[in-house]
């Protein structure tokens, strides 16, 4: 029953994906708003990797999103302007980053686990702040734009199209969201659940946990680096706020009300999240108000998250 | 050569000395039963063997070699398992799969990223086989956290074997159980010696349990051996009689 009901949400939500540049206006939204609500979907899965599945607390984890942001902006700003390579750039300062911090915080647990992260994520935002001749300081690296994409005879003006650029976006949320559904389903995810489970009893069943940590945080880190890179490419523009603690929140935010325990939870927080947002901050100043608002409600009344109440298991 | 040869050790919290200088050996097939009062050091003793901490002095051999220095999932590796005497299972996942993580980790699929390598090691089939030993194939799919505190206990046995040890640690397997729970469990204990030749150490407060199955006892009070023998020269023992039996009688 379980089974047949994972199937289904599934199929809802790669329904409601699939068409939601044609219905965001409809809700008040645009096609940059779908977008945004696919990157920061992605952003918080890659996160609830370690929230939800592995129980580890990183709640740090806009470093590695600021990284990928960073990386490829920097790239095509200062290299070669080509989506791919900064994209690929963007995951692989992201995923370095993980495997050097992951590697000296594995043995931390809980709040002093979630305070490094945050911490190392403090340094980042700094040096992004500081050093303004390369990455523009507190104004952001601007002076540079997406390029278009070329696929052998094809070109996708992804640069002119913002739909062209929603389903790029989409595609590459589809592979990473694939992937990690496929990492659940094998005897490495299982382990992950079960060290949340139970680590005393999965350390006296020979298991390593540092070393399944260790490769959960950097799994984890690297998709957080993919969506970094296609928000700064959604924005033609990067600045420090990406790397800071309060966007680490965010991501928290997104996957404890979406529902940490669920699959797609993460991904129901950041629409709401980026939704509520853009239509409130078009009215007010205080829109994070009335986030905390939704936020609270949603944590007295379903204290599993939005989607808690659908189970636990990731589509097989 | 014994299996497992623990010489002299000794464990310290500050000043308390939960175990004070204890030697056991257990030989190969053996099934032998470890019974004391209340803070006697029995865990303690268990987390030694087992690599829970290391003993503040005194050494541990299993299997020819010095582990008094592995930690426990090293020391698993080797062939050492263990149960707790608080239930320690994974409570959100379902019995099937409780086993299945067990028998992968010891089949070194841990840090497996595909679905074939489990495919072709059989973990299908030996996940079966593990609920039949234990009389959970019924309740495969059921999430252990809501099982009852019996079948919970024999959830983390089953896991315990599925590391397919050398020697099986069960601490208080009965505790908590009712009469006929805990006839089964003692029933799997004597299947598992007698038919698959398992080397058994455990802590047990029920002396039928521990009179019913045990070849050799050894009694620990503050942390020191009071006694060790047969069951029939334990019996006898008027120091034991007079420190323990005659008390919980
Ligand atoms: N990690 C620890 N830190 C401090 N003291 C401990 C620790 N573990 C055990 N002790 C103490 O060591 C003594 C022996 O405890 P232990 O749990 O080994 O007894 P036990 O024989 O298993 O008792 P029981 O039959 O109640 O399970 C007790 O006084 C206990 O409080
Ligand atoms: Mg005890």
């Amino acid at each position: 029953m379980s089974v047949k009901r994972d199937f289904a949400v599934g199929l809802f939500v790669w329904a409601a994906l699939l068409t939601m540049p044609f219905w965001m206006p409809a809700i008040g939204g645009y096609t940059g708003l779908a977008t945004r609500v696919v990157v920061m979907g992605l952003g918080a899965m890659a996160l609830n990797l370690l929230l939800g599945y592995t129980g580890a607390l990183s709640f740090g984890h806009a470093t590695f999103f600021g990284l990928g942001a960073y990386g490829a902006a920097m790239t095509i700003r200062y290299l070669v302007p080509s989506t791919p390579l900064a994209l690929l750039a963007g995951i692989a300062v992201a995923a370095a980053a993980g495997a050097a911090i992951g590697a000296m915080i594995v043995r931390r647990r809980g709040v002093y686990f979630a305070m490094s992260t945050i911490a190392f994520g403090q340094i980042f935002y700094f040096v992004a702040f500081r050093w303004s001749s390369v990455t523009g300081g507190d104004d952001g690296l601007t002076g540079w734009t997406r390029a278009p994409l070329s696929l052998g005879p094809l070109t996708l003006d992804i640069r002119g199209s913002e739909t062209a650029f929603y389903y790029f976006a989409l595609a590459l949320f589809a592979a990473g969201v694939g992937a990690m559904a496929w990492i659940l389903s094998t005897p490495f995810g299982r382990t992950l659940v079960a060290i949340r489970e139970n680590e005393r009893r999965a350390r006296f069943l020979g298991l390593s946990i540092e070393r399944h940590l260790w490769l959960s945080f950097v799994i984890s880190s690297t998709l957080m680096g993919l969506a970094g890179g296609l928000y700064a490419l959604l924005n033609n523009f990067v600045d420090p706020r990406t790397l800071r603690y309060d966007q680490s929140g965010e991501f928290v935010i997104m996957a404890v009300m979406g529902g940490m325990r669920s699959f797609w939870g993460p991904l129901l927080g950041a629409f709401i999240f980026v939704v509520v947002q853009d239509v409130v901050s078009s009215h007010t100043e205080n829109w994070m108000s009335v986030i905390g608002l939704v936020f609270i409600l949603v944590v007295l009344f379903f204290p599993r998250g939005l989607l808690g109440l659908l189970g636990r298991r990731a589509p097989a | 050569m014994s299996l497992l040869d623990v010489e002299d050790v000794t464990k310290a919290f500050g000043r308390l000395v939960a175990v004070g200088g204890v030697t056991l050996r257990v030989e190969p097939g053996e099934l032998r039963a470890i019974i004391g009062p209340n803070g006697a050091g029995k865990t303690t003793f268990f987390n030694l063997v087992s690599g829970f901490f290391p003993p503040s002095s005194g050494t541990i051999r299993f299997d020819g070699r010095d582990v008094g220095a592995l930690g426990p999932a090293a020391r698993v590796r080797l062939g050492i398992a263990r149960t707790f005497q608080i239930t320690e299972v994974f409570p959100e996942l379902d019995v099937a799969e409780n086993l299945r993580v067990a028998a992968e980790s010891a089949a070194g699929l841990a840090f497996s990223l595909g679905r074939g390598a489990a495919r072709r090691a059989g973990m299908d089939g030996e996940v079966d086989r593990l609920l039949a030993t234990a009389g959970l194939a019924d309740r495969r799919n059921r999430q252990v956290g809501e099982l009852s505190h019996g079948d919970q206990r024999a959830v983390e046995i089953a896991m315990a074997l599925a590391l397919k040890p050398k020697l099986l640690m069960l601490d208080e397997p009965t505790a908590g159980m009712g009469d006929q729970e805990t006839h089964d469990v003692a029933r799997l204990i004597r299947r598992l010696h007698r038919d698959e030749g398992l080397t058994i150490v455990l802590i047990e407060h029920d002396m039928r349990v521990v009179f019913n199955l045990a070849q050799r006892i050894m009694v620990l009070a503050e942390g020191k051996t009071l006694a060790e023998g047969t069951p029939d020269e334990i019996a006898g023992n008027e120091t034991v009689q007079a420190a323990y039996l005659g008390e919980s009688a």
